[in-house]
């Protein structure tokens, strides 16, 4: 079973790197960019049975994965 | 008075504060990581650093390290922690401090001399520093700009919980002295209770005058009043 944690930064901090990124792609000349956000991207190989991975990976997640003063995630199960 | 100064794979600043600690005529001893115990520590200096390579995000491993365990408990029973730089950050992870810092709004490491003003002296790390004196201590960081919610700022500010702020040389909170986009130019705070403070900056750099600024070591003058007016208190 494999995890996915997709970790971005909240909306109202400010993600330099999300707009250095964004002045990049727009003078290589790609239009219609509106906002760029860098984040991170976890993937954990585990055993054991979905949800009670899934709990206990929210839980990491919370604590430890991401800091919820500056970040949100995504958790996906596959 | 008796310093634990901690020490994570990749701290480098320790050995700086138990330099200024001594210096400073106090004594001062490291503490690894991997110990439960502070010793007989008066007060806790969590220094700058890298503290496992900065890996996840700045001080998330360390604050689950044991030592941090023993820390926790001393600020719980109201003992004096002073966290430097990377140290900072590991309090903030570690729920000790509010907030959190993140990545400097020009993206650049800043390696270079700034100057403070002391927002409260009503403080255990602030108390012998003269009213209206701007401290010009160096900085050293990457992820410094420091960040909180609205509700958040609010209870620093109603609380007099933010003890230093960038200026500039004469004392303007200006965004050009701010050098990592700090929500209200925060360099410092200290918790609630006022036992547990955190700063950016390096007073520990700043202790002899042959380092280009001896106004750090009015910040460890604070917190050595403080252990003694908690020894007196204490005595009497």
């Amino acid at each position: 079973m494999k995890a996915k944690i997709i970790v971005t930064p909240k909306k109202a901090v400010v993600d330099p790197q999300g707009k250095t990124v964004q002045t990049a792609l727009e003078q290589m000349g790609h239009r219609g960019i509106k906002a760029v956000h860098v984040g991170k991207y976890l993937e954990i190989e585990l055993d054991g049975d979905k949800e009670s991975a899934r709990k206990s990976l929210d839980e990491a997640c919370h604590k430890f994965l991401s800091n919820p003063v500056i970040e949100d995630y995504k958790l996906e199960i596959e | 008075m008796n310093f634990a100064v901690l020490q994570f794979p990749a701290s480098n600043c320790d050995q700086d504060a138990i330099y200024a600690v001594r210096a400073l005529g106090h004594s001062a001893h490291y503490v690894w990581h991997k110990e439960n115990s502070l010793g007989n520590a008066d007060a806790v200096i969590v220094p700058g650093g890298f503290s496992y390579g900065d890996y996840l995000r700045c001080g998330a491993i360390a604050r689950f390290s044991p030592v941090m365990q023993a820390v926790k408990q001393f600020a719980d029973n109201g003992g004096i922690v002073l966290g430097v730089c990377n140290g900072f950050q590991v309090l903030t992870e570690a729920g000790l401090l509010p907030g959190a810092l993140v990545r400097n709004r020009d993206l650049q490491f800043h390696c270079e001399h700034i100057f403070l003003k002391t927002a409260t002296t009503d403080s255990l790390f602030t108390n012998q520093i003269p009213a209206g004196k701007i401290l010009r201590v160096p900085i050293a960081h990457g992820e410094g700009c420091y960040f909180a919610d609205d509700a958040t700022l609010e209870k620093l500010k109603t609380n007099n919980q933010i003890l230093w702020q960038y200026c500039d040389a004469t004392g303007n909170l200006t965004d050009k002295s701010n050098p990592n986009g700090a929500l209200l130019n925060i360099a410092g705070i200290c918790n609630e209770r006022r036992n547990v403070a955190g700063l950016m900056p390096h007073p520990e750099r700043a202790c002899e005058p042959i380092l280009g600024s001896d106004d750090g070591k009015l910040i460890f003058e604070s917190i050595f009043a403080a252990l003694q007016n908690k020894a007196t208190a204490k005595a009497a």
